[in-house]
């Protein structure tokens, strides 16, 4: 039985914009549970980063209450909020966000150099990372010596290093073409069935949808439409 | 020390950026090192010239004489106590002279010093007369200026005790180098006992030179200058120069520094992203600051690491060969030598190294702290401005 990891009650996000304000979400009410491969779909501006942020506990709800995996974000202090990214949440963005002066291998070995795990302990957990990602003959590049597809495959292994219990993955097909995105979207979601991590993804792609389990629909901030997909049965029929 | 790891790594990453900064700063090191080095050379020689030269120990003076004034020379004089070791007191009796050189008249001053004296470093044995002529002791500035070379007679007049002219030829015994103008320009020495018979002051003496051992003991009409004082002119001419001096390596290290302040504000607003990946995979932001001023601050280290490998060649050389100094400079009053010969102490080294590391620190904090107000969100769309 899966278990709530993520619970998002009455939560609002807004902004000041100028002499006002913007609502970027108005009374989302959301759970995930644990092992999810789920998507947060809609039109730009329609409060899926902002979810994810709040999710990621890079932000803060304006209302209501973000739990995630027990902890309610609003509460907690600057440290805290880092040991909870460090240890339990793994990003992808978009444009990669690889450290420019580090290698792969630097890289993807970055979240554990902060949780002080040993050189061996980092090295054989890295090497895995690069395995699952199909890069081990990429350790010593930098960043800029790789394509956009290895490079979003470094950020997937940064993420999926640590195993954390989710990982948050903001339009990570974005830059990538149709080729590398499948074969992106294959990886995550065997890595999602091998590691039991809670995928979400930030998406206006069609591609990626084709491969969630769940899609969450958000317009104008709030949630239009809550799907439940069976992959399993749309490929039989 | 993970942190330290990262700051220099990413140091290191941004190639020629930080490879100018780190020139101008190790640049900033070596003057720093260099130009104190000097001085502390300078004021070293100078202190050691002066001890050996002039002054010894210390110095009893009587109670009238007043170098600044020279007409207390005409009564400062008195009979030289004979309650002190004599090996450990150099008695001098000093009076204004003339003396005609080529035709030239010049005001000196006559100094009477014992022919067997072994407290000053002056070659005084010169000054035993071989067959009744009165030899003298000259400096080389002296002789320049009178351009009085050694075998030269010349005629001196001065005034006796009861203010009667008298004058006599004399012989140029030796010439003496040292660097103490003080004891060389418009100064003329001979035996004591020659002087006191022809000033007519037997067994008197302005001053009394004291040498190692010395306890002084209250001595009345005689007052007791110790080194603090005899060399109070020294080290106040050795302060100014340094003060001046540090006009240009402050200048040198503010440049630097500024380049380090002006790196750390770009690199604050340029690496937007990289801070907010980072606060994303879980740095604090206190971390984030701490990387960022250990990044800055680490340029000085890279520069020590820079300047001591020319630095240190340079020095080792500087100290074997010394650095001549300009004859003009020589002229100035105080003791100076041809070539200065630096002293580079421990404390010299670890201060500079300090004061560099502590203030490219502290200018890379600054526009670091920005990063602790900084919200991630924001950072990661690289939206700051």
């Amino acid at each position: 039985m899966n278990k709530t990891i993520i619970s998002l009650e009455h939560l609002t996000k807004r902004f000041p914009v100028g002499d006002g304000e913007f609502t970027a979400l108005s009374d989302i009410n959301l759970a995930f549970q644990s092992g999810e491969f789920s998507g947060l779909v809609g039109p730009s501006g329609s409060g899926k980063t902002t979810l994810l942020n709040i999710i990621g506990s890079l932000d803060t709800p304006t209302e209501g209450k973000a739990t995630v995996l027990g902890k309610d974000i609003s509460s907690l202090s600057h440290k805290e909020s880092a040991l909870l990214r460090n240890r339990s949440i793994g990003f992808i963005f978009q444009s990669y966000n690889l450290l420019p002066v580090y290698t792969v291998f630097e890289n993807v070995e970055f979240s554990l150099l902060l949780q002080k795990i040993s050189a061996e302990d980092r090295k054989k957990a890295v090497n895995q990372a690069l395995e699952w990602v199909g890069l081990t003959d990429k350790i010593k590049s930098k960043p800029n010596m790789l394509s956009g597809g290895e490079s979003q495959r470094v950020a997937i292994a940064r993420a999926l290093v640590k195993k954390p219990a989710i990982l948050l993955a903001d339009e990570p097909t974005a830059n990538l073409d149709a080729a590398n995105s499948y074969h992106i979207l294959d990886m995550m979601k065997k890595l999602n069935q091998d590691l039991d991590t809670t995928f979400i993804f930030s998406t206006h792609d069609e591609k990626v949808m084709k491969y969630l389990d769940r899609i969450i629909s958000l317009a104008d901030g709030k949630v239009e439409k809550d799907e439940q997909f069976d992959h399993a049965k749309t490929e039989q029929s | 020390m993970m942190i330290f790891k990262l700051a220099m790594k990413n140091l290191l990453g941004a190639g020629l950026r930080t490879w100018l900064i780190v020139a101008v700063l190790s640049f900033a090191f070596v003057i720093i090192i260099f130009y104190n080095g000097m001085i502390d050379g300078w004021n070293e020689q100078a202190r050691n010239d002066t001890i050996a030269w002039e002054i010894g120990q210390g110095q009893l003076w009587h109670q009238a004489y007043d170098p600044y004034d020279p007409f207390t020379l005409q009564d400062a004089h008195g009979n030289i106590p004979t309650d002190v070791h004599p090996e450990q007191l150099v008695p001098e009796l000093i009076t204004q002279a003339t003396i005609y050189p080529s035709g030239r008249m010049l005001p000196i001053n006559m100094k009477g010093i014992p022919a067997n004296q072994k407290i000053l470093a002056l070659p005084t044995d010169k000054l035993v007369s071989e067959n009744g002529d009165i030899p003298i002791l000259i400096g080389k500035r002296m002789a320049k200026s009178t351009k009085l070379q050694v075998g030269d007679q010349v005629l001196v007049r001065w005034r006796d005790t009861n203010g009667t002219f008298d004058a006599l030829q004399v012989r140029v015994a030796a010439i003496f180098e040292a660097d103490v103008p003080t004891i060389d320009k418009g100064q003329v020495w001979l035996d004591l006992a020659q002087l006191q018979e022809m000033t007519g002051m037997p067994n008197e003496a302005t001053l009394l030179v004291t040498g190692e051992g010395y306890q002084h003991q209250e001595t009345e009409g005689w007052a007791h200058k110790d080194h603090a004082f005899l060399l109070a002119e020294l080290d106040a001419i050795i302060q100014s120069k340094k003060g001046s001096g540090s006009i240009m390596y402050v200048l040198l290290l503010g440049i630097a520094l500024l380049a380090i302040f002006d790196t750390q504000v770009l690199s604050v607003f340029r690496r937007q992203k990289e801070i907010g990946t980072l606060i994303a995979l879980g740095m604090t932001r206190s971390q984030v600051v701490s990387l960022f001023t250990i990044e800055g601050g680490a340029n000085s280290l890279l520069a020590a690491i820079v300047g001591a490998i020319y630095g240190i060649p340079l020095f080792v050389w500087l100290t074997k060969v010394g650095i001549p100094m300009p004859s003009a400079n020589q002229d100035i009053g105080i003791a100076i030598a041809e070539k200065i010969f630096p002293t580079y102490g421990l404390g010299l080294v670890v201060g500079t190294t300090l004061l560099v590391v502590i203030a490219s620190t502290v200018v890379s904090y600054m526009p670091s702290r920005k990063i602790a107000h900084m919200n991630p969100v924001e950072a990661l769309k690289g939206k700051i401005s």
